[in-house]
């Protein structure tokens, strides 16, 4: 199943290579990862998403706690969440096709943020199925560049990650 | 104000704040100024390796042997990168170290410098943690926290590396008495619901066993471990890291388990409906094919520091995390506070499985035997020492056969690489319990593979004069090796004949210490005797083995702990 694990760690320089390194040794599998600090400078928070068993899942829990540097951890998906990706997408756009991609974008209520006599560059958050979603419906033939960050999330209401 | 001191001179300061005796090391560029303060003060006693490696195994068996912290110094570079073995085996084991390692000037570092490497990025994975310390306000503190993370929790080696130019620099130096760290807290208190589940369970056994790991010995368990079992008469195995964590000559002892296991460990380990696991990690060489092992049912009791090591290869039905001291000792307050009682009469059934088990005598080997069996040398080492010297093995053969033949009543007494599996341990982590154990006699069973993978320390053991006793069990073959190779694939002994021996007598004796060579069953023992009376020397023992006896019992790679190879 996919988890979504968000971790508070120690802004220091090192630490995210402790996370990448401990995947990488141990083979568990890492969809996407992200990292920025959070307002208190010295932390960073981190959003990963990994797919595996329960047990696996389980055991990605405890080998990140077991980090010196990593100081809280949660799965979001756990409980309820809202998670939220950002994508770039740059797609051919001539003739009529720059209509259609207009519309389209509207529905998946994305926002062009660049044009070009020939080409279109697409805003668009929501979750990572529905930006799936979206690249499925404009088609792969005109897609020149896509940029994802990989998933954020926090947790809904009472459900925080915090010191 | 405090007084202001370079960050070698802060370097030396903060390990003399930390008690240290001795540290394990090998100069270079980029740590002479660490040395140069080393050479200025008497208190900690450097002690000079011949390679990097054994700087690593000696702090290793000293802290093993000892309970306290070692430290080793290295340079950059290739210092660090020969170290990296000593580092991983005792991050296998557990055992906490802090290694203090140059590195080239911060301006150079990412240059490609001359002995440069990423030691931090080299090191990451076989580390608890390591630190590189580039601003010198943060060295004594940074050295604080390598202590402190090495030593608390599930212990493991620590690495500061700092660069030349932070130990010139200076520094207002002030040692913090203690550390509070936001992002790392051991759980050392078990979980009281948890503990009191757990007792239910133990006294509802009918067929229970304990089985404890080198948990046991690094949390300095072994009394209440004893207690617990000897107060429920429940049957009890170690691991091969374990060993020593229950005395062995106990009635309620049943051998050691795994792959070289006793017969009755295993079959218990297997057939047993409650298992107490205590500070042990259900590794693969311990139980084999984690299937085979679920195909009886069981319910498992799991006491351990570390979470990760908890439902990792084995799933189990009480977990609890903590000190195992600590939560033995509950366990021991709720049972003795119990109204229910063991089940007497399955108890006795139990027992009487057990010996029967026991009666299969799965370690005979032929005692008449015109060749020198291995197995003799280690229970003649055993009669004569009383069971009372310290061992340090290397990795094979002679490492089980030492396990399987030398019964370890106390723990921190054997000590071995059981996790890495380093060829090459039992000398230089000898030392290291010598200078640990000054009074001790310091044995290292080992074999004519592995003593040749750090035979350069007997130039140390001379320098330092550590009366080390080495009984070389020279089959000249890599003897695990081979028997894998008989067993396994078609007896094709590819490449693990030791072809081209020194002569081990004339090469003790070139650095100045006594040779021997053994080579009658009948002159065994004499020459252990000879051997332990030359208290002040080094003797190393070179014992002519049976070339082709293999260690039974066996479970073979992939196979159930009740599918033992037997004799």
């Amino acid at each position: 199943m996919r988890h979504i694990i968000s971790l508070l760690m120690e802004n220091e320089a090192g630490a995210l290579s402790r996370v990448a390194g401990l995947f990488s040794a141990r083979g568990y599998n890492i969809e996407s990862l992200n990292v920025a600090p959070t307002e208190d400078p010295t932390l960073s928070r981190m959003t990963l998403v990994t797919i595996g068993s329960d047990e696996v899942i389980e055991q990605i829990k405890k080998q990140l706690n077991k980090l010196i540097e990593v100081v809280k951890i949660i799965d979001l998906t756990e409980g309820d969440h809202i998670e939220r990706e950002l994508m770039l997408v740059k797609v051919k756009a001539i003739g009529d096709g720059r209509d259609e991609i207009k519309r389209l974008t509207d529905i998946f209520r994305g926002s062009i943020i660049d044009v070009t006599d020939k080409s279109y560059t697409i805003e668009l958050t929501g979750t990572s199925s529905k930006l799936d979603a979206f690249l499925q419906s404009i088609g792969q033939g005109i897609i020149l560049e896509t940029i994802r960050t990989g998933a954020s999330g926090l947790g809904r209401g009472d459900r925080m990650l915090k010191l | 104000m405090t007084e202001e001191l370079t960050g070698a001179e802060i370097t030396i300061r903060c390990l003399q704040e930390e008690g240290v005796e001795y540290i394990f090391g090998y100069p270079g560029g980029a740590v002479l100024f660490i040395y140069d303060e080393l050479f200025k003060q008497d208190k900690v006693k450097h002690i000079l390796v011949r390679h990097e490696q054994a700087a690593l195994h000696a702090a290793d068996g000293y802290a093993r042997s000892s309970h306290k912290v070692g430290v080793a110094l290295v340079t950059s570079g290739p210092g660090v990168t020969n170290a990296v073995t000593g580092i991983a085996t005792a991050y296998m084991d557990s055992i906490p170290l802090v290694i203090i390692s140059g590195q080239v000037p911060t301006a150079a570092i990412g240059q490609d410098a001359f002995q440069e490497v990423d030691t931090v990025g080299i090191t990451r994975p076989c580390v608890k943690h390591n630190f590189l310390v580039k601003d010198i306000t943060e060295l004594a503190t940074t050295i604080k926290k390598a202590f402190f993370i090495a030593s608390s929790g599930r212990p493991g080696p620590v690495l500061v590396d700092i660069p030349k130019d932070v130990t010139q620099q200076k520094a207002h130096f002030s040692y913090p008495d203690s550390i509070r760290m936001r992002s790392y807290n051991p759980v050392i208190n078990g979980n009281t619901k948890q503990i009191k589940k757990a007792a239910e369970l133990i006294l509802s056994a009918k067929r229970p066993m304990f089985y404890s790991g080198g948990g046991v010995i690094l949390d300095n368990a072994a009394g209440v471990l004893t207690e617990l079992v000897e107060l429920l008469d429940y049957p009890c195995t170690n691991t091969l890291m374990g060993l020593g964590g229950f005395p062995a000559t106990d009635k309620h002892f049943v051998g050691m388990l795994g792959m070289h296991g006793t017969y009755e460990a295993n079959m218990s380990m297997q057939y047993c409906d409650v298992l107490i696991a205590v500070g042990a990690r259900f590794d693969d060489r311990v139980i084999g094919n984690p299937k085979h092992f679920y195909s009886e049912d069981r319910k498992i009791i799991h006491i351990d520091i570390d979470p990760s090591s908890i439902s990792k290869r084995v799933k189990v039905d009480i977990p609890i995390v903590g000190g195992v001291s600590q939560v033995l000792k509950e366990l021991i307050k709720l049972i003795k506070a119990s109204k229910e009682k063991t089940d007497a009469i399955a108890l006795k059934e139990w027992w009487k499985q057990i010996n029967l088990w026991r009666e299969r005598d799965c370690l005979k080997y032929d005692r008449s035997s015109r060749v020198i069996k291995p197995q003799m040398v280690i229970e003649k080492l055993y009669a004569i020492t009383k069971g009372d010297a310290f061992i340090t093995s290397d990795v094979g053969q002679h490492q089980m056969w030492a396990a399987q033949f030398y019964p370890f009543d106390k723990p921190r007494r054997w000590i071995n690489s059981g996790g890495l599996g380093t060829m090459g341990f039992g000398l230089p982590s000898a030392m290291g319990v010598q200078f640990a154990n000054p009074s001790s006699t310091v044995a290292c069973i080992t074999g004519e593979a592995s003593i040749q993978m750090c035979i350069q320390e007997l130039s140390t053991c001379k320098q330092y004069q550590l009366p080390l006793k080495i009984i070389n069990l020279n089959n000249r073959y890599m003897g695990m090796v081979r028997q894998w190779q008989e067993f396994f694939h078609g007896n094709r002994y590819s490449e693990s004949y030791m072809d081209a021996l020194p002569d081990f007598v004339k090469l003790a004796e070139s650095y100045g210490h006594v040779g021997m060579k053994i080579e009658k069953p009948s002159d065994i023992e004499g020459a252990l005797k000879d051997a332990l009376k030359l208290k002040k020397r080094l003797v190393f023992l070179d014992f002519i083995t049976d070339q082709t006896e293999n260690v039974f019992p066996m479970v073979p790679g992939g196979k159930g702990l009740s599918e033992m190879i037997l004799v």
